[in-house]
């Protein structure tokens, strides 16, 4: 019943932030320099005075602002976000059909950096006085100051180009025929480049997150107890401390994981991933408003789908958590 | 020991201040020592570094001299970088004051807000921005600036939190000091270590964000960066792969440089936690 009340209360809490989302979207569309009927019309190709007068008609813009409003989140309601002209699609069908690609990459992104940097993060506590453990953070903050796109062409300069290892843009093999193992092989391959650039950056965070909340439990008294009654030093470290440091780490790389999508647009492009990151590129190029505004509200409704995911596992796991709430 | 002396004693703090000094330096001489326009064409593309005396980073791929670019990017770094977080600073210093000092209701609306500026994606809502209010250094300092109070408003109203009620402010307001004097004059000035700490490591983001908006094809149309230099070398990577490594280094030493010396006043200024660590 508890946790009922529990979801209950993040799903309202979510539809919120959502309804704000889709009012902040609203405003924007209208701080677009020229009405939007003239934008849409400029989009069709079209600068006929009468086109333009029944563009405002059939989508309300000659009515007051607030039921304009009304329309735009009733049509969201029945999923309706609005056509792209340049792309001669509904945006909605745009962004389903881009989503799969941009879901496999960030997820591959998150496990490999999150699994990584846990393990580097460990790695660095546990040598904290030992050049081995500088070498880690060093490292780490390299890769916290580099910014992604770039790290994401060095990748294909050395591993495409001079190496020659791996594929350097794209989602397969064009021209491929290869089915279910083989075309997941491919797709693998061609998936390894990105998820890696994508996830260095939150592999440092990680790390650095890691290396903090292990050395900070190590500080407290049950460790000092595990360490007096003479447990193994590796025993120490796994059971007592690692385990209680990794519940901060989840629940703020849950926080963290909504911002990868935001950086899934930085790599699409290099990479030519045919995800929604490489979708909102063309439509910036495109100046469609409609279409980039759609995806805006995708990558915020993924952002906080996350959250919630995390904060529900992370309170089902930690009961401690469950008596403070 | 002196804030000083401990800032000076952090090995990396001193690297960093000394590499920032040098693009502090690149930045102020870029209109002397390349008076010109840097979108100029000066010499036949792709020339490569040292290939010929006078460019000493070669050519990019409209001829333009590479070393000149990069001077003038420096200059436009460093100021969406700083400008952005003064105004985020603008934004977030006061709404935490506020939000900690008052509690209750008001507190309560603030904090929604600001979870709300948290929970939309960064980066997503910065390239909305720009490009709804068209590209220039204004729209871009706004969009970093938007992007990044909220980090701001959560530490000084958790800072407002724990100084409201310590014994000076508890004195001061006996005294008959109102609401804005105990909150300029007696608890604001203690947050400012920080603040500070947190301001130099924003400067550092924004510096990754508006090189990344440029590279997209954000950038103010005007003026020379560092990200619209690797955005531009992207299609001619196997060519000329100096042209998007060469702005690519630039950018990561000068956020380097950030880093470190924002850890650096963070150790110095906090030298308890820099004990504990």
């Amino acid at each position: 019943m508890r946790y009922l009340s529990l979801i209950a209360s993040r799903l309202l809490k979510a539809v919120l932030v959502l309804l704000a989302i889709l009012i902040l979207n609203f405003f924007l569309i209208h701080l677009a320099p020229g009405d939007p009927a003239m934008v849409m019309a400029g989009e069709a190709g079209a600068t006929d005075a009468q086109f333009i007068a029944d563009l405002r008609e059939r989508f309300g813009l000659d009515q007051s602002l607030p039921m304009q409003l009304w329309h735009y989140l009733a049509g969201v309601l029945t999923l309706d976000f609005g056509y792209s002209y340049r792309q001669q699609m509904p945006v909605l069908d745009l962004i389903l059909e881009r989503l799969p690609a941009t879901l496999l990459l960030t997820g591959a992104a998150f496990v490999i950096s999150l699994g990584c940097g846990i393990v580097a993060g460990m790695l660095a506590a546990m040598r904290a006085k030992r050049p081995s453990g500088s070498l880690i953070m060093g490292l780490a903050l390299l890769f916290y100051a580099t910014p992604l796109y770039w790290v994401a062409m060095m990748a294909v300069l050395v591993f495409s180009v001079f190496l020659g290892w791996l594929p350097a843009y794209g989602y397969d093999t064009v021209g491929s025929d290869a089915t279910g193992l083989a075309h997941a092989l491919d797709v693998a391959e061609h998936l390894i480049l990105p998820a890696t650039t994508l996830g260095l950056f939150f592999m440092a965070v990680y790390t650095r997150m890691t290396r903090a909340s292990m050395l900070s439990v190590a500080q407290q008294d049950f460790v000092k107890t595990a360490r007096a009654k003479g447990l193994a030093p590796g025993m120490i470290q796994r059971r007592h401390i690692l385990r209680n440091a990794l519940l901060p780490i989840i629940t703020l790389a849950g926080l963290q994981a909504g911002q990868m999508v935001g950086g899934a647009v930085l790599t699409e492009t290099v990479f030519a991933w045919p995800g929604i990151g490489r979708l909102m590129y063309e439509a910036l190029m495109q100046r469609d408003y409609n279409l980039l505004l759609g995806i805006f509200f995708f990558c915020a409704l993924l952002v906080i789908l996350f959250n919630m995911l995390t904060d529900v596992i992370y309170r089902l796991a930690d009961p401690r958590i469950k008596e403070a709430a | 020991m002196s804030f000083f002396r401990r800032f000076v004693q952090n090995r990396g703090a001193l690297v960093g201040l000394v590499i920032l000094a040098l693009v502090v330096l690149l930045a102020l001489l870029a209109p002397l020592l390349y008076p010109e326009s840097p979108w100029r064409m000066v010499q036949r593309p792709f020339l490569a570094p040292g290939e010929l005396p006078g460019f000493p980073l070669g050519t990019d791929t409209m001829g333009r001299d590479v070393a000149a670019e990069l001077a003038h990017g420096a200059w436009v770094s460093l100021l969406v970088g700083f400008v952005s977080t003064l105004v985020a600073l603008a934004i977030g210093v006061p709404l935490g004051a506020l939000a900690g000092y008052f509690g209750g209701r008001t507190d309560d609306v603030l904090m929604r807000i600001t979870e709300f500026f948290q929970t939309i994606p960064n980066f997503a809502l910065a390239i909305v921005l720009v490009a709804i209010m068209e590209p220039s250094i204004g729209s871009i300092v706004l969009a970093i600036a938007v992007v990044s109070w909220p980090p701001v408003a959560r530490l000084v109203r958790g800072e407002f939190l724990s100084l409201k009620h310590r014994e000076y402010v508890e004195a001061a307001r006996l005294v008959g000091q109102g609401h804005r004097d105990l909150i300029l004059k007696q608890i604001l000035p203690n947050t400012l270590s920080p603040v500070i700490v947190l301001a130099s490591l924003m400067v550092a983001t924004a510096i990754l964000l508006e090189s990344s908006l440029s590279f997209l094809g954000l950038g103010d149309p005007d003026t020379m960066s560092w990200g619209y230099m690797i955005g531009a070398a992207r299609t001619v990577m196997r060519q000329a792969w100096w042209l998007s490594v060469i702005p690519g280094v630039a950018i990561l030493l000068t956020v380097l440089a950030l880093n470190l010396v924002g850890e650096g006043l963070d150790d110095a200024l906090n030298p308890q936690l820099a004990r504990q660590r």
